[in-house]
């Protein structure tokens, strides 16, 4: 079968080389962020007035955030509650880039879905919930999927940027939102603006007090993707168009339709993590709906080099952070912002790490990771 | 004339465009001002965005640099203040604070622009990436910094003023209210006007600019030629860095005199979208931003001085949410009619290698 | 022109011991190179030989790992082109460093601007010493003319003029005369004779056996990074060169045998096509090609071939006229369908458009029939079945690879175009376009190619063959038909063909005088 038969160290070095990628590099990279974070705590603490210099705080906060992510068995289960959302806004960047797009609109998908499965859920509020649940979530679904087919759309026919059209798309979401907490799913005469609660679309809690049913989703949704991509023809095209759309037009793809179901997709698969917080956790939607989701998936989509099998690794990582960082705060008085920061610094470690190594002659293999799986060259904004 | 325009107001559907036309017209002269305003961070977004990508490097990180600056212009004010003193007789309201604190500004945004400028040129990470790296660092350190200073009341160090022309040059006929629309405004804010004519005639006139334009469209035609492509992308990445810098600097300086967590409000990637429409030029950029803002102008006005007649009963019908949106959805409108047409520079987004392999 | 050997003048260059590694191979292995004053030396070797590594450590474009370099006898280190610029040494490279946007006069003056003050360029002064500087050397150049509006033959010429500009005294030729036509190859070397005669050192590199024989003053071989020989063209000849070069035996014609044509299998009647600029660039192309026949294109870049082509497949919609196959309509039907019509298609730019270089070599193997059985079923993929394709492809068109799962990144360039001919010539094809196919690959690789398409005519697909080398076209064609300007002006028989009526009819289309924007400046 092969010409020659691979060397050992040949193989050897491949296996050591994807090691580092997946593994090493990554770890390195946390902990580096990690780093950086107790240099920033430290610092803040000297901004303080009328406060005792604290050497070991950053190390209260991480233990804090540990505590709060996976202390006792509440903890793990608010880590779950908080993955969900993550790991599937992960694979709604992380199948973007697949094709070759930045969907930074993952706040805005995730935004309409919340908003679909609320008005979807109230309408069938009534219904029995083997009804109600996926009527309401398919109704998220759509309205994620829509607001992901408009910038594909866009981009297909006109060849508008997505990374502008999305943002744009996540402050128009917004202002949607709050038009229907307001307006025309606002419960009358209420203190301060909420919708109607979805009743019996809520999910159902499988595990601990809070665990619900969109863990198994998002589960299920990281085979259905994986599959998707590596075994079907569909995949098959999605990922060439993201390689270069040149060769897939001569290979009798349409780049331009491929544009738009992928973009729609990815709006689906953020819009189920709207509707996941909805119908799992709210069951209604005030004014204060927010989320972080937008950059958090970014940062799992690079982290998991946009493998779908690695976004529940990288979701998990966020998610605890995110679900600890509530406790950190209280107890070592640490702003929960703290948590963007590190992640912005996992991110620049993993883009910057072989540059850095290589200059600090760190052992190490060569890696590629100057840039996840391809983005259009002509990825001018 | 009137009973023309009346008469064209009066056609069902088409009439609404046209009172629409008719409004915008009327109130723009009152608002030029304000429109002025809305746009000098557009506009200097989309400045630096036009330095970044004439030179081959895109940043979306502008909004990101914005920011920055916009928290460490407002928090070196409110640390310097009781010190330095806040109160001034200066034309603009200049203070010596204020001074150290746009400076400050200034410098984070050269700061924020050579990191990004690192990740691009010498990491050769993907320049949509770093940017997004940059924008979440930005949001994170300056939300968390925030968090932790606001609960102590600081007090603001206060914010340029803007200057008062003579109201014989503002009651001209005709053009009183372009003056105004120039003249009424703070340091920063005109500072814009002078800033595009500049790069205009530095881009295409000078020896640096013709290098610039070169190096965005075939670096290796200007490697060869004996330039240094690295050196010339980092100084330009840098500088317009601090035009960005700038804008943030006029938003918690000249426009506000504080800051809130992310009040660049996506101002930077809507001067992206101005660079675009302005076709990579500064004075094309100027006039998008300028067209955007007054689409931000419009928004916070038509509140109180909405429209009559038939158009004003469909905008009374509209809600309040359509106004904040506007500007946003008006981007991607005008964004989707024009990228077809709207060439960026041939290398740009393409990290540059030194030496290749050949035979 | 031969020159006494003057061993008592310092060599202009001599590069010592030059040894330049890259991952994975020896680009130039210990080579010495000495060229004297006034020479015109020839650089001789197979695409991926070393030379332009060489040529690019003179200009520091690359540092030496070993050796050294001296100019006029004196060892210098140089660091970079404005080191080499300033040494008086420049290059012009095969893929032009010209910015297309830009003019003739900013293209020159680049890195040597002149300037009115310190910030602003003296644009009159720039004019009037580019007016100057071409007419020095015999031609016409209008300065402002927008650089990607002229002709290649004029491109190359602002390339000359932007070293001469530079005060160089040697000048390095990157394989200049590949996307000339013969005419302009000789105006070309008269220019460069004179430059010889006015004392400049002259390094041209090719790999064309019969210019360096008629140009050169000395020759060097080169073959896998490492001087295999010097020559005098007095001494010796295209097989001997040949020979060197590739380092056996080398046919340097494959023996095409006879044709014989069946029934008329496309037809192509009053093809219109525009460009992406909505210029109309093909302009009414009639031509039929007959099974078992090759039809040659020969043309100067830029006339309208590639978007011809590109119509043909379906990659371009026409905007007039008809594509009949084997008697079914087929105009502006789509890739995939002219693709399952039994129409094969190798793309001039294999790496763009030809190949998905990240993926495995197995899917760019069926990277046209992914979506049939037996590699798929519905929605889902056969990947044994893409496998299985794929090792037997490789086996059959002796591709050199370590795995059928390896990156197709990974391949060399004969490699990779082997890829896309076993994939394209791997069925029975009712008609098979080819565009530049062999475009820098060795020697190897081209002879192999040129046998499977003579294979496929003989099989009795129709086969259309575009190509920038004249040669290429000369030597495999049964007709040779003539594009200019988006137009066909003549079709001539393959094998009586005449190569400086060709070239004529490429550079004038029979119009007499060669026109502007052919060889002329801008249009």
């Amino acid at each position: 079968m092969t010409r020659e038969s691979p060397s050992a160290r040949g193989a050897l070095a491949r296996i050591a080389r994807e090691a580092w990628l997946v593994g090493g590099l990554p770890v390195l990279s946390i902990v580096a962020a990690l780093v950086v974070g107790s240099v920033i705590i430290l610092a803040s603490e000297l901004l303080l007035p009328n406060h005792a210099f604290d050497l070991l705080l950053p190390i209260k906060a991480y233990l804090a955030l540990l505590d709060g992510s996976l202390g006792k068995e509440s903890a793990i289960v608010n880590t779950l509650v908080s993955t969900t959302p993550l790991l599937l806004g992960g694979l709604a960047v992380a199948i973007g880039f697949k094709a070759g797009l930045f969907n930074i609109g993952a706040e805005g998908q995730f935004l309409m879905g919340a908003l679909g499965a609320v008005a979807v859920g109230v309408a069938v509020s009534g219904a029995p919930p083997v009804v109600a649940i996926p009527v309401a979530l398919g109704g998220g679904m759509l309205a994620g999927a829509a607001w992901g087919f408009i910038p594909g759309f866009l981009k297909a026919i006109s060849g508008a940027h997505e990374v502008v059209t999305t943002i744009m798309l996540n402050y128009v979401a917004r202002q949607v939102l709050a038009w229907a907490v307001t307006g025309p799913l606002a419960v009358p005469q209420s203190p301060s603006p909420v919708t109607y609660a979805v009743g019996n679309a809520a999910y159902p809690i499988l595990v601990g007090r809070n665990g619900h049913l969109g863990i198994l989703v998002a589960a299920a949704a990281v085979f259905v993707i994986w599959w998707l991509l590596y075994r079907t023809t569909l995949g098959f095209e999605i990922r060439t168009v993201g390689a270069s759309s040149d060769a897939a037009r001569y290979a009798g793809m349409r780049p331009r339709l491929l544009i738009i179901l992928t973009m729609s997709l990815a709006g689906l698969l953020a819009g189920t993590a709207g509707a996941g917080v909805i119908l799992g956790i709210n069951h209604q939607m005030n004014s204060t709906f927010d989320t972080t989701v937008g950059f958090d998936s970014i940062a799992v989509a690079l982290l998991a080099r946009s493998n779908p099998l690695g976004v529940p690794f990288a979701a998990l990582l966020f998610g605890a952070m995110r679900a600890g960082s509530g406790l950190m705060q209280i107890r070592a008085g640490i702003p929960v912002e703290l948590i963007d920061v590190i992640q912005a610094m996992i991110l620049l470690f993993l883009v910057a790490g072989p540059v850095l190594q290589r200059a600090f002659r760190l052992r190490g293999v060569r890696s590629d990771l100057g840039a996840p799986p391809p983005v259009p060259s002509e990825a001018t904004v | 004339m009137d009973s023309l325009i009346h008469t064209l107001y009066g056609i069902p559907v088409l009439g609404l465009l046209f009172q629409l036309v008719g409004y915008i017209i009327a109130v723009i002269p009152p608002i030029a001002p304000l429109i002025m305003r809305a746009g000098t961070p557009l506009a200097l977004g989309a400045l630096c965005g036009v330095m970044c990508e004439r030179s081959g490097v895109v940043n979306i990180a502008i909004e990101g640099t914005m920011l920055a600056s916009a928290f460490t212009g407002w928090v070196v004010g409110v640390a310097l203040g009781p010190y330095l003193g806040t109160s001034s007789s200066l034309p603009f309201g200049i203070t010596p604070t204020l001074l150290v604190a746009l400076a400050a500004a200034l410098l984070v945004a050269l700061l924020v622009s050579a990191v990004h400028a690192w990740l691009s040129i010498t990491v050769k990470a993907d320049q949509i990436i770093s940017g997004t790296i940059i924008n979440i660092a930005a949001f994170g350190v300056t939300g968390y910094l925030n968090t932790i200073i606001a609960p102590l009341s600081p007090t603001t160090a206060g914010n340029f003023h803007a200057f008062v022309p003579p109201k014989a040059l503002t009651d001209l006929p005709g053009i009183g209210w372009i003056v105004a629309m120039f003249l009424n405004q703070g340091p920063i804010a005109m500072s814009v006007i002078v800033l595009v004519v500049v790069l205009q005639v530095l881009l295409f006139r000078s020896r640096w600019g013709l290098r610039t334009r070169a190096v965005g469209e075939h670096p290796r035609a200007v490697e060869t030629a004996g330039i240094d492509v690295i050196r010339l992308r980092y100084r330009n990445v840098m500088a317009g860095g601090m035009l960005a810098g700038l804008a943030g600097a006029f938003l918690s300086m000249e426009a506000t005199n504080q800051f809130q967590a992310g009040m660049s409000g996506g101002r930077g990637f809507i001067a992206l979208a101005a660079m675009i429409v302005g076709r990579w030029t500064p004075i094309g950029a100027f006039g998008a931003a300028l067209l955007f803002s007054t689409f931000l102008a419009l928004g916070q006005v038509i509140g109180f001085n909405p429209p009559s007649g038939s158009l004003g009963e469909v905008v009374a019908k509209l809600p309040p949410q359509t106004w904040d949106a506007l500007p946003y959805l008006v981007t991607i409108i005008i964004l989707a009619g024009i990228v077809g047409r709207s060439i960026p520079p041939a290398a740009d987004g393409q990290p540059y290698e030194r030496e290749q392999a050949g035979g | 022109m031969v020159k006494p050997a003057d061993v008592v003048v310092a060599p202009a260059i001599e590069m010592r011991g030059i040894t330049k590694r890259y991952p994975g191979v020896v680009a130039n292995d210990h080579i010495d190179l000495v060229v004297r004053p006034g020479e015109i030396h020839a650089l001789l070797g197979e695409n991926g030989a070393g030379k332009t590594t060489l040529m690019n450590v003179l200009y520091g474009l690359a540092t030496p790992d070993e050796g050294e370099i001296l100019l006029n006898g004196d060892p210098v280190h140089i660091s970079g082109p404005a080191d080499a610029i300033s040494r008086g040494i420049d290059m012009v490279h095969q893929h032009f460093m010209l910015v297309p946007v830009l003019s003739v006069a900013e293209n020159i003056l680049l890195g040597l601007e002149p300037m009115s003050g310190p910030i602003f360029i003296d644009r009159n002064a720039a004019r009037r010493r580019i007016v100057e500087l071409g007419r020095r050397f015999g031609f016409e150049i209008d300065p402002d003319a927008r650089v990607g509006s002229l002709s290649v033959g004029w491109q190359q010429r602002v390339e000359i003029l932007k070293a001469l500009y530079r005060n160089t005294r040697i000048l390095v030729l990157d394989e200049p005369t590949a996307v000339l036509t013969p005419q302009e190859t000789e105006e070309i070397f008269a220019v460069l004779r004179n430059l010889a005669a006015e004392g400049h050192s002259i390094v041209f590199i090719s790999h064309k056996l019969y210019e360096v024989l008629e140009i050169a003053d000395r020759i060097t071989v080169i073959r896998r990074g490492r001087v295999v020989g010097e020559r005098l063209p007095a001494e010796t000849n295209e097989e001997d060169l040949a020979e060197l070069m590739v380092g056996r035996g080398v046919e340097l014609t494959i023996d095409r045998g006879t044709s014989h044509p069946g029934p008329v299998l496309l037809r192509v009647e009053n093809l219109r096509v525009k460009d992406d600029r909505g210029n109309e660039v093909v302009r009414g192309v009639s031509m039929e090609i007959r099974a078992g026949e090759i039809l040659g294109i020969a043309g100067v870049a830029g006339n309208g071939q590639d978007e011809l082509v590109e119509a043909l497949y379906g990659l371009r919609r026409p905007s007039g006229g008809s594509v009949t196959l084997r008697d079914a309509k087929v105009t502006g039907r789509s890739p995939r369908s002219m693709n399952e019509a039994g129409v094969g298609y190798v793309p001039a730019d294999r790496q763009r458009f030809g190949l998905v270089l990240p993926f495995p070599i197995a899917d760019n193997i069926v990277l046209t029939s992914y979506y049939r059985a037996p590699y798929a079923r519905g929605i889902r993929r056969n990947d044994e079945a893409i496998l299985a394709a794929a090792v037997e492809s490789i086996d059959e068109f002796d591709v050199r690879t370590r795995s059928a799962e390896a990156s197709a990144r990974t391949l060399s360039g004969g490699n990779q175009q082997k890829v896309v001919v076993a994939r394209e010539f791997g069925r029975d094809l009712s008609l098979l376009i080819l565009d530049q196919p062999t475009r820098g690959l060795d020697v190897g690789s081209i002879e192999f190619i040129h046998r499977q398409v003579i294979g496929k005519r003989d099989a009795g697909t129709a086969v259309l063959l575009v190509s920038a080398e004249l040669d290429e076209v000369l030597e495999m064609a049964d007709r040779i038909a003539v594009m200019y300007r988006g137009e066909i002006v003549a079709v001539v028989d393959g094998r009586t063909a005449d190569k400086n009526d060709v070239g004529i009819l490429m550079a004038t289309g029979g119009h007499g005088r060669p026109e502007a924007g052919q060889t002329g400046v801008a249009s």
